[in-house]
């Protein structure tokens, strides 16, 4: 199959991600589309490698699969606290870089 | 490789401040003592690099290099010269005297003990301000100098606008909202002038491609390297403004009677005798040695702005009701004359130059030491509420009126000998500017006198009928500093043959020979 | 016996040093300490004076160095002292008039809490004066210049309670200043001139430098002069500088400082009778000057501040004659000396008599005094005939030597100067006579009346110790007070007659600054006639005057004249109208200048920039989403950027 196929879905995983993060209220859901978008990434760096020929992109996955463990750890960590303290997890309500 | 002296002795109050501030909230006393020590243990070894200096000898001595940034071409270099050296060892000495002068200007309000301001910070703001001094004194990186001069900014910054003035506790909130202005006003001015100044850095780096001092000093003294002339007024330009913002010269002088005014009596000779002298030092030792053409290009108009802060800041002292306030103006008189022999371009117009800012040094933390311990008295800044102080307290009068003196140059005590200098070296190539700064000394004892006449004598008021005098502690500041004012003015020598080599190698650096004397030159 | 010179500074300086920084348990033998020092500078004086008549005329010369002072490229100034004729003289006359008021002060200052701070001051004036004279170049006469200045200050205000005495001390010291500048300039135009200013160099090389710069210098110095000695245009200091204790005004404001100026010109004479112009500038101060003090002196009724305007008067007598060139100078300084005595003298009768009178200085309140007090009576009286010049005394003999050689100038100018001069002697006669006959003589016009009003501080607080208000009981003063002034008497009477006959005081001062004989249009006998015969006339005015009529105790209206010499001819009028509001107006827009304009065009800067980042906040509005956005609105351009580089 041509990988270039491929790399149309990342990018309209991509674009689907990223509207999400745009238009989505909800933490969660936005914190979903994040990983949404870094999966894309992921799949167009597979398929890259796969296209040239050499390992490259597929190391890079792995180091985003790392980046994105750490950043749901610390994600999640935020969006608890923040329910905890407003009662929601709506991103609008956290406007202000104070509790 | 020798040990490495330079480094230590700026090391040394750096290594305090953090021992200061790391010391627990309740043993304030202890961090006091320690910051006490640590300023005295700097001064002994002030007192060796001034004893291994040698007059006669290489122009930078005593230094130190080490690779820092390679990309850049940054070097951790360090060296000293007469100038350096004399200023360097007024630092030393000025910390102790106003550690112990502020030694209860940051204890906490015992009726407001919920805002209580720790005295820990306080100490070890002032030790830091005095290691990066020192630094900046000794580093002839030009980066290297750059930093810290932006860096001396910040704990300056905090020691202004975190510890006002006891006189004004009354009026708590006014207070901090006028203090933090001029804690910002400070900073802003300060910031805009090292911004540009760090534009001119760069731009030294890619004309030059590195940043030590002496490397590019060489290379423009034998013409290997050479800039367009504009590039080269330019690059001065950037510098000289930063320098003059710090110094300061009119019309950029206004931050300082606010930062004066505002900032308890230590902190306010800490700016006036020891930061801003970093910024007359770097003309002298940046604007001179790296630009000699360009500083001969801006030299008449850099005189006239000298003249003009003499005369005007001595003026604005006459009209000032605030002490602190028309001390900083007759500090910004004085400037205008360290300036004007800075750039008279003749021997005695710069050593007299580098003498004034010792003596200046000396005199203004005598003089304004002791009107802190006055206004710490009656809880005052205004001139109006005193009157009379000499009747009831009578060693403070006397060492009041011995600062004054100093600080309108009566013969006999230090300043005189240098403004003296600074006026013949200014009259010998430029008569009238001479003749026109020597009004100055009219002026300043007409705002020496009125401030003594209208605080000291007279009927003595209600209010400070009650004042007692020096005690022990205030009197141990005062002491010494009277002391070597009378000193320095009747044996000026050890300065002098410390100084004057210096000079005479920033004289060859800007190409200029002393005039001659009439008679000879005739002859 | 050079290495003596040093000690005569350093002997006072001691004193000062150790009174003023003593504290209170020096209290009680301060004034000793400093009596003592005093003493003993005079002296090493009386020594070193023996040792240099015992020298030929030409070799009396003696020099001490100490130690290089400020050393910087060609600028060289050195502590080192020279004591030659005109120096010694000096010294003699400030340690042994500066002694005899130190004793003085013990019996004047006896009730002051601050005594011992008084004999401080007074020690450190002497240690200035002396380095004045002493010193071998203009720099380190300039310290001891404004020393004096300086002890002056702290004298003036000693009674700094009183703001009349503060704001006297301030205003001496700022006239002074203006001075200063004038010596100041002096010394940098010798300096470019010459490259030195040290005495022997510039004196020797005159010769080579140009009339113009010579005389810029002699008039610089002839300013610096006007203000340490008190002539027009920089005398208005004096009158008011009588706020001091009286010892002071005898000895810093009549013997000693105020003559500085009159040192100063005659030390520099070489260089002055090379500038012809500044010579002449010399001559009309002092012109001027002599018959301004002489009127202001007859209008006062202060009699301190009477003997003031003598003082600036005689002053005058010497700075015309040192103005003279080589055939005044030795008069000069002769004058000097006598009128030490003689006017030390009268200050201190002045004293006596307030100090009988509790510190009533008004002399329309005195009258008769002479049954009270008659060793004052005596002293004072033998100074007054001294200073009219009564034939025999030593005023006589110094005056009328001025008055030839203002004649014997020569020309037009040579007349101008002597009428002046004789003007200034009948003037001097009339002034003088009305302070004599108005204290001593006539009735007592301070019985039934308090002297002081309760309400109004006293001249002297000394007086509030005494606690009297009430009608003052004249009484003579104590020994230690009456003893120097004997002294100064017996100065007074045969001090010109020693020095004037057979021309003893020219031959020892004619080494130093040079003489010469002036052809005068009259006649040495006929000047003197007329001399006398002027003094009767104004001696005879103020007896018909205030002899025979009795003296109000309200002063008159009086003419115009009188009401403007009353206050000092208008000087201070002047100068406060011109001076001081002029320098308050500009002081006080000035500094609203600087906190609207120049204040205001930096932080105008700092606004506009302020503004803008205000617009800039807007942008941050907290939320993530708007940021987001931002980002990859950011991003895409990017993209699109790359892609249509790429393309093109």
């Amino acid at each position: 199959m041509n990988p270039v196929y491929y790399l149309y879905l990342a990018a309209l995983l991509f674009t689907i991600g990223a509207t999400g993060v745009l238009i989505r209220r909800n933490a969660i859901v936005v914190f979903m589309c994040v990983e949404l978008m870094l999966n894309a990434c992921n799949l167009a760096f597979v398929a890259f490698s796969r296209l040239h020929g050499n390992l490259d992109g597929q190391i890079i996955a792995f180091f985003t699969m790392v980046v994105a463990a750490a950043e749901v750890v610390v994600g999640l960590a935020i969006i608890v606290s923040l329910f905890r303290s407003r009662h929601s997890a709506s991103v609008d309500d956290a406007s202000l870089m104070k509790l | 490789m020798s040990f490495p002296l330079l480094t230590a002795t700026a090391a040394l109050p750096a290594v305090g401040a953090v021992a200061t501030a790391a010391v627990p909230a309740a043993k304030r006393t202890a961090a006091k003592w320690l910051a006490l020590l640590v300023s005295l243990a700097t001064l002994v070894l002030a007192g060796l690099v001034l004893a291994r200096f040698e007059p006669g000898g290489d122009r930078y001595q005593l230094t130190e290099s080490h690779s820092w940034i390679k990309a850049f071409g940054v070097r951790y270099e360090l060296g000293v010269d007469g100038i350096a050296v004399a200023l360097l060892a007024l630092t030393a000495l000025l910390i102790p005297f106003v550690i112990l002068a502020g030694w209860h200007d940051a204890d906490p309000l015992e009726t407001n003990s919920s805002r209580w301001r720790p005295t820990q910070g306080f100490f070890a703001l002032i030790l830091a301000v005095e290691a990066m001094v020192i630094l900046s004194f000794e580093a002839t990186d030009v980066f290297l100098f750059y930093i810290l001069f932006e860096a001396m900014l910040i704990p300056m910054y905090f020691l202004i606008g975190g510890f006002g003035d006891r006189a004004h506790a009354g009026s708590d909130e006014k207070a901090a909202a006028q203090r933090s202005y001029a804690a910002v006003k400070f900073l802003l001015y300060n910031l805009v002038g090292g911004l540009i100044m760090l534009a001119a850095v760069i731009g030294l780096y890619v004309v030059a491609g590195n940043f030590s001092l002496q490397e590019i000093a060489q290379a423009r003294a034998d013409g290997s390297l050479s800039m367009a002339t504009g590039t080269e007024r330019w690059l001065f330009l950037g510098f000289f403004f930063a320098f003059a913002v710090k110094a300061p010269l009119w019309p950029l002088h206004t931050w300082l009677p606010n930062a004066m005014g505002e900032a308890t009596a230590p902190v306010a000779v800490l700016i006036t005798a020891v930061v801003d002298k970093v910024g007359t030092f770097a003309m002298l030792r940046f604007c001179l040695q790296l630009f000699p053409g360009a500083s001969r290009w801006a030299t008449p108009v850099i005189m006239v702005l000298a003249l003009i802060s003499i005369v005007y800041g001595a003026l604005l002292a006459v009209g000032q009701r605030d002490i602190k306030r028309l001390v900083a103006y007759a500090s910004i008189s004085h400037f205008g004359f360290i300036i004007l022999g800075i750039f008279a371009m003749t021997s005695q117009g710069q050593s007299g130059a580098t003498l004034y800012m010792v003596n200046h040094g000396i005199s203004t933390a005598a003089l304004m030491l002791v009107a802190g311990f006055l206004i710490s008295r009656r809880g005052s800044r205004l001139i109006a509420d005193y009157g009379g102080v000499q009747k009831v307290a009578p060693v403070l009068a006397g060492t009041f009126l011995v600062g004054g003196l100093a600080t309108l140059s009566l013969p006999g005590l230090a300043p005189f000998i240098s403004e003296f200098l600074v006026l013949v070296g200014t009259f010998t190539r430029y008569p009238v500017l001479g003749v026109i700064a020597t009004f100055g000394i009219v002026l300043a004892a007409l705002y020496t006198l009125v401030l003594y006449q209208r605080t000291m004598t007279g009927p003595v008021k209600a209010e400070v009928s009650a004042m007692p005098d020096l005690k022990v502690r205030e009197l141990v500041v005062v002491a010494p500093l009277i002391a070597l004012l009378i000193f320095l003015g009747v044996y000026p020598k050890p300065l002098t043959n410390i100084v004057n080599p210096a000079v005479q190698h920033t004289m060859s650096d800007v190409q200029k020979k002393d005039p001659k004397p009439a008679v000879e030159a005739a002859q | 016996m050079q290495n003596l010179i040093a000690l005569l500074v350093a002997a006072p300086l001691l004193g000062a040093a150790v009174l003023l920084c003593g504290g209170r348990r020096l209290d009680r033998s301060g004034h000793l300490i400093g009596t003592l020092l005093a003493a003993v500078s005079f002296v090493i004086g009386v020594v070193l004076f023996s040792d240099l008549l015992g020298r030929g005329a030409d070799d009396r010369t003696l020099n001490q160095h100490l130690f290089s002072w400020v050393p910087v490229g060609g600028f060289r100034a050195d502590i080192a002292f020279q004591l030659d004729q005109l120096s010694m003289t000096f010294v003699l006359l400030i340690s042994g008039v500066g002694t005899l008021i130190h004793i003085y002060s013990i019996g004047y200052m006896e009730h002051d809490e601050r005594r011992r701070r008084f004999f401080g001051y007074l020690n450190l004036f002497l240690a200035a004066m002396l380095l004045l004279v002493l010193a071998d170049n203009y720099l380190l006469l300039y310290v001891g210049w404004e020393g004096v200045g300086l002890a002056s200050y702290l004298l003036i205000g000693f009674w700094q309670h009183k703001p009349s005495a503060a704001t006297a001390a301030k205003k001496a010291f700022l006239v002074n200043r203006v001075g200063d500048l004038g010596l100041s300039i002096a010394i940098m135009l010798m300096f470019t001139t010459f490259g030195t200013f040290a005495f022997g160099p510039v004196l020797h090389s005159v010769g080579d430098a140009g009339e113009g710069r010579l005389t810029a210098i002699g008039l610089m110095l002839l300013l610096a002069a006007c203000g340490k000695s008190a002539q027009v245009p920089l005398q208005s200091w004096l009158g008011d500088a009588m706020e001091g204790p009286t010892p002071v005004s005898a000895l810093i404001h009549a013997a000693t400082m105020v003559t500085a100026g009159v040192y100063l010109i005659t030390r520099s004479g070489a260089l002055f009778n090379a500038a012809p112009t500044a010579q002449l500038a010399v001559t009309v101060v002092g012109a001027v000057t002599l018959l301004f003090g002489a009127i202001v002196g007859c209008a006062k009724d202060d009699i301190k501040k009477a003997l003031a305007g003598s003082t600036m008067s005689q002053i005058g007598y010497m700075v015309l004659a040192a103005g003279l060139g080589p055939i005044g100078y030795v008069f000069a300084i002769m004058h000097l000396v006598t009128h030490g005595f003689f006017k030390a003298g009268l200050f201190l009768g002045a004293g006596s008599v307030m100090h009988g009178m509790n510190d009533e200085v008004d002399m329309r309140r005195y009258g008769g005094l002479r049954k009270h007090m008659p060793v004052t009576f005596v002293t004072f009286g033998l100074g007054y005939l001294a200073i009219i010049g009564f034939p025999g005394l030593s005023g006589f003999f110094s005056k009328d030597k001025i008055i030839e050689a203002a004649f014997a100038k020569g020309g037009t100018e040579g007349w101008v100067l002597g009428g002046a001069a004789l003007l200034g002697a009948a003037i001097t006669a009339y002034y003088m006579t009305r302070v004599m006959i108005m204290t001593f003589f006539g009735a007592e016009r301070w019985r039934n009346a308090a002297t002081t009003s309760p309400d109004e501080p006293s001249a002297e607080p000394a007086a509030e110790h005494r606690g009297e208000h009430a009608e003052p009981h004249p009484h003579e003063s104590p020994r230690s007070m009456t003893i120097p002034m004997i002294v100064l008497a017996f100065g007074s009477v045969f001090a010109g007659a020693f020095f004037g006959i057979g021309d003893r005081f020219l031959r020892w001062l004619e080494p130093v600054t040079g003489h010469q004989e002036g052809n005068s249009p009259v006649g040495a006998a006929t000047v003197t006639i007329a001399t006398m015969v002027l003094l009767v006339v104004g001696a005879g005015i103020a007896y018909l005057q205030y002899g025979r009529r009795p003296v109000p105790a309200v002063a008159p209206r009086g003419s115009l004249l009188t009401r403007a010499a009353r206050r000092d001819l208008l000087q201070d009028d002047f100068n406060h109208v011109v001076l001081v509001r002029g320098g308050e107006h500009l002081t006080r827009s000035l500094v609203y200048v600087d906190h609207t304009l120049v204040d205001g065009v930096v932080n105008g800067t700092a606004a506009s920039f302020g503004g803008l980042s205000g617009r800039l906040r807007r942008l941050q509005n907290g939320y993530a989403r708007s940021y987001a956005v931002s980002m990859f609105g950011g991003a895409a351009l990017i993209v699109a950027a790359t892609l249509l580089m790429r393309a093109v």
